[in-house]
């Protein structure tokens, strides 16, 4: 005879009052499969935790994203944020949909070239850039985005000696109505650095200024500020063209537009509550359009848009290690992936299916990483149903910034695969190995182990 | 280990407390082993028979059943031992 399935005896106290508005919980599903391949064949084969990404979603991100804006705006260029999401993978399938690469070190220029991305197609932003990335930069005709005084001067010392000029543009920080402002990257508008700054690069005569850069902020979930942030940058446009005599080819909006997921803290969850790339597009495209620019002179538009076009595309897998009930009855479930693997637990709720059918009960419980660490929370309250140690789970919308940020503490960082349009999953990062974490270190002879 | 006797249970799983007016749901699981507990069976007559009906190792409902006793604490069902 068949046995019955089994689940943890579980009870729940009853409270009588008002019913919830929102009614109860419905229609949640085990999530078997990624892109039509079994998550236990994914962690059979590679192992637990791992990393999924599903190109077909990156694309499809990709393509509606830019849909959004070319169908509103003749020119339009997109620049893939490498901070985002660096894997060499990852950024060949933007170069492969027409995106430029947007990068803020040095160590991500090399990576733009050695991924094959030609040298003026590669922006180079970020505060801190040396002498040395300076030059390769402008041998290489990149686009330098100007972002203090300091490295204004540093460039115009560097092209004394050139016959050509460095195309360069200048980082503007603004008052969009969100606060805190972010005013620590760039010049600032309001009070006319900005101008001075691009002024002093027309009038050096040395540097080509070709755009303007801003990026307001990050998870903006007001669409209002890119249009006073567009607004803005055309007003200096339109000054450099009238006053200066100097035409302005591109304007750089940057990124900042929000992934759909819940931000800690937030009363709904973040599908219901952001505003779509299509809502930014409208407002930041008809800001340019109606500014006043002749046709000819329109400014090509840039966005440097990275966490909309990968989170919803990345999964995180992991396995059950334990039950807990904690001094106040709660329950708690540990899971061996932990806030060094998924960084972005401390600013999202993220949601976490099952992967394998469950009964109807749900229980509210916390989620803990393996880390021998306070801090290693995933989720502070989630209702789940009763999982069974060696029980799988999938962490949706993980795509963005976990597999840049994520650290290498206490445990190793796991694998990470892509699974194509055809559903062929691919290892494009292997997991890591002691020998790896070890090979540059050294040990002096008097600190080596007797053998 | 034993429920208090007052307490009302229902097969599909409703609990009552008429001595302070709690009421609770269970699972499958959790009706079952709350009825065999009613009936005076023994933990290793229960569990026998748990294993027997479900599909489950025994390591796992020794697990299981320390937690279920946690719970009927919490909730306050159980008879306090003199």
């Amino acid at each position: 005879m068949e046995k019955l399935p089994y689940e943890k005896p579980y009870i729940k106290k009853l409270h009588a009052g008002v019913m919830n508005k929102f009614g109860t919980r419905s229609g949640v599903q085990p999530v078997k499969s990624i892109d039509g391949v079994l998550v236990k064949t994914l962690i059979e084969n590679y192992g637990s935790p791992v990393f999924v990404l599903s190109e077909k979603q990156i694309r499809k991100n990709y393509r509606s994203a830019y849909r959004a804006f070319s169908t509103r705006y003749p020119k339009v260029q997109f620049a893939w944020s490498y901070k985002t999401n660096y894997l060499n993978a990852v950024c060949q399938v933007f170069h492969q949909e027409g995106s430029w690469a947007e990068v803020v070190s040095g160590f991500e220029y090399e990576k733009a070239v050695g991924n094959g991305v030609p040298g003026n197609k590669i922006i180079f932003n970020g505060p801190g850039k040396s002498n040395d990335e300076l030059k390769t930069a402008i041998k290489n005709d990149s686009l330098i985005h100007i972002d203090h005084f300091e490295e204004l001067n540093q460039l115009l010392i560097l092209s004394q000696e050139l016959t050509g000029k460095p195309r360069v543009a200048i980082r503007v920080n603004m008052d969009t109505g969100v606060y805190p402002l972010w005013d620590r990257f760039g010049f600032n508008y309001e009070n006319g650095e900005a101008w001075t700054a691009l002024s002093k690069v027309i009038d050096s005569g040395k540097l080509h200024l070709a755009g303007l850069h801003c990026h307001i902020g990050t998870y903006m979930l007001t669409t209002d500020a890119y249009g006073i942030a567009a607004n803005k940058l055309c007003d200096l446009a339109m000054n450099c063209q009238t006053q200066l005599n100097h035409k302005i080819e591109y304007i750089d909006m940057g990124g900042g537009f929000p992934s759909t997921n819940t931000l800690k803290g937030a009363y709904l969850p973040g599908q219901d509550t952001v505003p779509s790339v299509d809502d930014f597009a409208e407002v930041i495209t008809s800001t340019l359009l109606n500014f006043g620019f002749a046709n000819e002179d329109l400014p090509m538009l840039i966005l440097e848009s990275g966490r909309v076009l990968i989170d919803d595309a990345g999964y995180l897998l992991g396995t059950i290690i334990a039950n807990k009930r904690l001094s106040t009855g709660k329950r708690a479930l540990i899971v061996d992936f932990g806030v060094n693997v998924l960084f972005t637990s401390f600013w999202y709720d993220h949601q976490v299916s099952p992967a394998q059918d469950f009964m109807p009960h749900n229980e509210n419980m916390v989620i803990y990483g393996p880390l021998c660490m306070n801090i290693d929370v995933i989720r502070e309250g989630i209702n789940l149903p009763l999982l069974n140690p060696g029980d799988q789970v999938v962490v949706h919308k993980v795509g963005a910034y976990n597999m840049t940020q994520w650290m290498q503490f206490i445990t190793l960082r796991p694998a990470v695969v892509l699974i194509d349009e055809q559903q062929r999953p691919h290892l494009i990062r292997s997991n890591e190995t002691l020998g790896y974490i070890e090979e540059p270190e050294f040990i002096p002879i008097h600190l080596k182990a007797n053998k | 280990m034993k429920i208090k006797s007052n307490i009302a249970t229902s097969e599909n799983g409703f609990i009552f407390n008429p001595a302070t007016g709690d009421s609770f749901s269970g699972n499958a699981i959790a009706a079952t082993l709350l009825l065999a507990m009613k009936s005076g069976k023994t933990e290793q007559e229960i569990k026998q028979d748990i294993l027997d009906r479900y599909d489950v190792k025994a390591d796992q409902l020794n697990r299981d059943w320390e937690d279920w006793m946690l719970q009927l604490k919490e909730a306050n069902l159980l008879e306090i031992d003199a």
